[in-house]
Formats: structure tokens, C-alpha cells, sequence
């Protein structure tokens, strides 16, 4: 890839709005259409984007494959959490109201890190799921 | 508030143990935790059936939003009892894993190998506590996706073809099974099962009702392996890692079963209303072909898991014959086959884990001689086999008498034919057992093996818990079929 400069180039400026745009869809989740997965799937797509220009290894540097992996497990410990910090607080699992003072601010806290942990896990996967497709052929390494 | 929250953390317990394995799992500390998440999840189910036999049916609201809008658990008898048996398999799986996981998938893989294991876990109890049908399928998704990727990880290369053949099947019954709960959705506009039956109760006969039962019955039967849709069983329980088998054949098949009665009975009601019998009929006929038949293949299988497999296609249709005469003894019949075949076939397929470690393989020259060599385990192979038969004193018998009664019940004719096809079936058994047998203790070992010894301890005692309890259930019937009988009149009253 390295003779495409203008393919490079502009891939590169484009990287940064991607993943600004999947953290407005990330946020604006609660009023607006949106949400954790559709900003997970937009994010993974910046670094797909960097990985077929600049190829699989420096997007391994970029996401190495184990703390892509520990990505995937963190996400769904934030959602599930959640729904344990709910029930501590004296609800039933995932129950937002007992998450604050005021339940309707429960209930923006709740929303808001749940789309976080599936935001989180869905990204990562996707970008698990390219790695392991575009790196089919190498020795195997686990 | 632990009490209050019984129903959710029967789920969320092994399903937070999944990333916390995946996370942290190194070495050991993927077994300990998936173990610890294990026995904490029996220890809940054993809680939880104590309280639906003392207060009767439990429901648990997620999130706080009241069913019918919001996911509904809800834990009677049924669930209460399916939950025991899933849990209560493994956790007497979960030691028996330790020594045969090390020896059968690379050190490399057991992390996700423990992480696959309990979204599996996590997905079996979530199908079986759950009040909401879409809940059903999430949870029949996750436990088959990662019982797919278990499966695959079998040591012999033909493990991937038949975690393939199990994908592709198992798909297609999952989807089946949505078109159903997408179609009484339709039907009904609403997700919660509860709330579904009494909608379907006033329904007069429709078209999409009796469309929706029919994926229905037949997705779960291609799920839970009914002939002749049975086709990716055998080879699925044959090259997966044997502490699989021994938690799928166990449990696996089981949930489909539940979920089937759950359909057929709590939804529906029992269907006759919207004219469904003919299903009846069919699964009558497809039991007892399956019986004979899984029966009959079993006998010429050289692998003795693949045979263990094809004998669980005829267990499978004992149960969908017991359904099938829709009466209390019939339903109590498959109810308490559910726990029973359960703890034989768990251990049968323990007993073939431990002969896969010690001999390298689970073909019939791979057992000769071993009876003297693994005495207990082998004497293991005994207890359930006589199970599997249906010699009194054992679980199998109480199974055998509640489903002959069944047949009986239903008058001379169906019942005095199915009761004879019954008992030839097992007198089948008898031939598929005794080759093992025979191999075992009266053929000589093969000229230096070398010497096999004994499984390790872990093995050897969960084997036994599991044999033993083929005798012990056999003798004392008052938990199995108590519960199954009240579960037989839930479901055909709907009175708890």
C-alpha cells in the first residue's frame, strides 16, 4: 500500500472523525437513534479501515490481539455489574432507579454505562473478528 | 436480599464468570473459577427449589418492570427441577474436568475453553428460569453458540466437522423455534409466557396458531434430537472432549425437553383445543422409532460413545413417548426420565473420559481386559449400564414403570403395543451394554499396553456420585417423582 499515498492520507484524517462520530452515536444513544452497539460497530470500523490500508500488523500494534480480548470480557463485566451494582444498592438485577438519589438520573447512569460495557464489547469483537479472518493463513498463535 | 434475588443470580452468577475466566483465567484459576461459579449456581438451585416446594412458584422481575412489559422469571416445579438437574450435573462435572480437560485440550485453550463452558452454563439455566419466550431463544443461542465452539475442541480433527454439522442443524432448529415465538407474537402480542397462554386460551382454532405449534415442536425437535432429526448427535457427543459429552448429554438435550413441555403444555395448554392431536400421534410414532431404532444402531457402534449417543436418541424418544400420551403418568413418565437419564448417561459418558485418558481412545478394543485394570471405573460402567437397561433398583426401572404404566393407561390399544415396543427397546439395551461388558471382564487385555491403571481420584469419586445416585434415586423415588408428578399436574391443570 505504500505507492497509494492519497488512499493513506486520507484514510488516516478520515480514522479520527470515525471514531468521533461512534462516540456522538455512543452518547446520544439516550434521546436519539443510536446506542451502544451501532457506536461499538462504527468504532471497530476505524480500525478496520486502518488495518486494510496499513496492514495487519501495525494494526496489531495498534490493538494487540490480548487486550482486544480482555476488551471483550470487560464489556460485558461493565453491563452485567450493572446489573449486580443494582441489585446491591436494594433492586432487583438491573434495576436502574436504586443507582441514584433521583431514579430518573438512575436511570440516565444505568442506560449510560450499560451502552458503554455493549459499546465496548461490540467493538472489540469486531475487531476480533476481522483480526482472526484477515490473519487466516498465518502459523496459528493463541 | 440474596433470597429475594435467588432467580437472577442463578444466571448472572456463571455469566459473570465468563469474562472474570476470560480475564483472569491463567493456569488453574480458570478451573477454580468456573468450579466455584459451578457449585455456587447448584447451591442456588437447591435453594430454589426448597422455596417453590415451600411457597409455591417464584417470580422475579428484571430490571423492576412488571410482566408482562418487563423479562419475567419464573420458577415452578418444572423449571425448579430442570435447573436441579442441570446444576447438579456440573457440579459433579466440574471435578471430573480438572485431570480430563488437562489431558484432552492444550493449556493454551482451556482459558476459553472455561469461558465457552460457562456461557454454555449460563445458557442452559437461562432457558430453563426464564418466563419470556424471546428470553428463551436469547438463552438458547448463547448455550448452543458456545456448546458449538466446545464441541469443535475435541482432540480428533473430526470435531470440527462435527461441530460444523451441529451449527448448521442447530440453526436451523433455533430458527425454526423463533418463526414459532415470532408467529405467536404475532398472534397474541405479547413476549411473556404467562401471559401468552391465557391469550391462546381464548383463542378459537387459527391457522398461525397451529403454524406457530408446529415450528415450535419441530425446531425443539430437531434441538433435542428426535428422530429422525437426530442426525448431528452422534457425532457431536463422539469428538467432543469427554467432560462435554458428559455435561451435553446430561443436561443439553434435557432443556429442549423442558422447553417443549413448556410450549406444549403451559402455553398451549395442551393444544386439543385448537386441534393439535395429531402431533400427539406423531410423537408417539417418532418415540418409539427412535427407541427402537437408536437402540438397535447403538448395538453395531465399535466406539462405545457413539454408541452411548445413539442410545441417548432412544432415551430421547422414551420422553417424547411419555409426552405423548398427555396424561399424568405419561407426563411424570418423561419428567422423572429428565433427572434419571440425566444421572445414568452422565455417568456412562464419565466412565468413557476416563477410559479416554488412561487408554487413548473409547473403541471396544480400547476396554478389553479393563475391568481388572479400572475396577471402579468400570464397576461404574456396571451400575449405569444395568440403569440403562431398567433393572429394578435403579433409576432406569423407575422411569421403565412410570412410562409402561403410562402405556397402560391409555388403553389396550395404543398402550399394550407401545408397552411391548418398550421392553423389547430395553431388552436392546441389554445387547449394547453387554458387549461392553463382555470386553470389559472377559477378554483378555491386549499383550503389552503396558500398564493402565486406575483414573484419578477426581474421576473416579465423580463417577461414583453419579452411579451411586443411579441406585440411590432408584431406590428412594419420593424427590424425583414428587416433584415430577406435581410437575404432571401443573401442567396439565395449570394448578401449582
Amino acid at each position: 500500500m505504500k505507492e497509494h499515498l492519497i488512499l493513506r492520507v486520507i484514510s488516516k484524517e478520515l480514522i479520527p472523525f470515525v471514531m468521533l462520530f461512534a462516540l456522538y452515536v455512543q452518547m446520544h444513544g439516550d434521546y436519539g437513534p443510536g446506542g451502544g452497539f451501532q457506536a461499538g460497530v462504527v468504532f471497530a470500523a476505524a480500525f478496520v479501515l486502518y488495518g486494510l490500508v496499513f496492514g495487519l500488523k501495525t494494526l496489531r500494534k495498534v490493538a494487540p490481539v490480548a487486550v482486544v480480548g480482555a476488551l471483550v470480557a470487560l464489556g460485558l463485566l461493565i453491563y452485567a455489574g450493572t446489573g449486580v451494582a443494582g441489585l446491591l444498592l436494594g433492586g432487583t438485577y438491573l434495576e436502574y432507579g436504586p443507582l441514584a438519589h433521583d431514579p430518573v438520573h438512575g436511570h440516565h447512569y444505568g442506560i449510560m454505562v450499560i451502552e458503554l460495557g455493549v459499546g465496548i464489547t461490540v467493538a472489540a469483537v469486531m475487531i476480533t473478528i476481522f483480526q482472526s479472518f484477515a490473519g487466516r493463513g498465518e502459523p496459528e498463535q493463541d | 436480599m440474596i433470597a429475594a434475588n435467588l432467580p437472577a443470580l442463578q444466571v448472572v452468577i456463571p455469566l459473570i464468570g465468563a469474562p472474570l475466566c476470560m480475564l483472569l483465567g491463567r493456569g488453574r484459576i480458570a478451573w477454580a473459577l468456573s468450579a466455584a461459579a459451578t457449585w455456587a449456581g447448584f447451591a442456588v438451585a437447591i435453594a430454589l427449589l426448597v422455596a417453590v416446594i415451600e411457597h409455591g412458584p417464584i417470580s422475579y422481575t428484571m430490571g423492576g418492570w412488571a410482566p408482562p412489559w418487563g423479562i419475567e422469571y419464573r420458577v415452578d416445579y418444572l423449571s425448579a427441577f430442570v435447573l436441579l438437574i442441570v446444576s447438579g450435573i456440573a457440579a459433579v462435572v466440574m471435578p471430573y474436568a480438572y485431570h480430563s480437560v488437562n489431558s484432552e485440550i492444550p493449556e493454551s485453550r482451556q482459558r476459553l475453553f472455561y469461558t465457552a463452558y460457562l456461557l454454555t452454563f449460563a445458557g442452559l439455566l437461562g432457558m430453563a428460569i426464564t418466563g419470556d419466550a424471546f428470553n428463551a431463544f436469547v438463552f438458547m443461542e448463547i448455550s448452543s453458540l458456545s456448546s458449538y465452539v466446545l464441541i469443535s475442541l475435541g482432540r480428533s480433527r473430526r470435531a470440527l466437522y462435527a461441530a460444523f454439522q451441529y451449527l448448521v442443524l442447530g440453526t436451523i432448529g433455533a430458527t425454526f423455534f423463533v418463526i414459532g415465538v415470532g408467529l405467536l407474537y404475532m398472534v397474541t402480542g405479547t413476549l411473556n409466557m404467562a401471559d401468552m397462554a391465557e391469550r391462546l386460551a381464548a383463542q378459537a382454532d387459527s391457522r398461525v396458531t397451529l403454524a406457530a405449534f408446529g415450528f415450535l415442536v419441530v425446531g425443539l425437535s430437531l434441538k433435542l434430537a428426535l428422530f429422525p432429526l437426530h442426525l448431528w448427535l452422534p457425532n457431536a457427543y463422539t469428538y467432543a472432549p469427554s467432560m462435554i459429552s458428559a455435561l451435553l448429554a446430561a443436561t443439553g438435550t434435557k432443556v429442549m425437553v423442558y422447553l417443549l413441555l413448556r410450549f406444549m403444555f403451559t402455553i398451549y395448554g395442551g393444544g386439543l383445543h385448537l386441534g393439535v392431536a395429531p402431533v400427539y400421534h406423531v410423537l408417539m410414532v417418532l418415540g418409539l422409532l427412535a427407541a427402537v431404532t437408536g437402540s438397535l444402531v447403538a448395538i453395531f457402534q465399535d466406539n462405545i460413545k457413539r454408541m452411548l449417543a445413539y442410545s441417548s436418541i432412544a432415551q430421547l424418544g422414551y420422553m417424547a413417548l411419555g409426552i405423548s400420551f398427555a396424561s399424568g403418568t405419561g407426563i411424570t413418565a418423561a419428567t422423572v426420565h429428565l433427572f434419571n437419564h440425566a444421572l445414568m448417561k452422565g455417568a456412562l459418558f464419565m466412565v468413557m473420559g476416563s477410559v479416554m485418558l488412561r487408554c487413548g481412545g473409547t473403541t471396544i478394543a480400547h476396554l478389553r481386559g479393563l475391568g481388572r485394570r479400572m475396577p471402579l471405573t468400570m464397576a461404574a460402567f456396571v451400575i449405569a449400564g444395568l440403569s440403562m437397561i431398567g433393572v429394578p433398583g435403579t433409576v432406569g426401572f423407575v422411569s421403565k414403570w412410570y412410562l409402561v404404566q403410562a402405556a397402560l393407561g391409555s388403553g389396550f390399544w395404543p398402550g399394550v403395543p407401545v408397552a411391548v415396543v418398550v421392553l423389547a427397546a430395553s431388552l436392546l439395551a441389554v445387547i449394547y451394554i453387554w458387549r461392553v461388558v463382555e470386553a470389559a471382564y472377559f477378554a483378555d487385555p491386549d499383550g503389552g499396553a503396558g500398564a493402565i491403571e486406575e483414573a484419578t481420584w477426581p474421576m473416579v469419586a465423580a463417577t461414583w456420585i453419579l452411579a451411586g445416585g443411579c441406585v440411590v434415586f432408584g431406590l428412594t423415588t419420593d424427590l424425583t417423582v414428587g416433584v415430577a408428578s406435581r410437575v404432571a399436574t401443573l401442567l396439565l391443570t395449570g394448578a401449582p
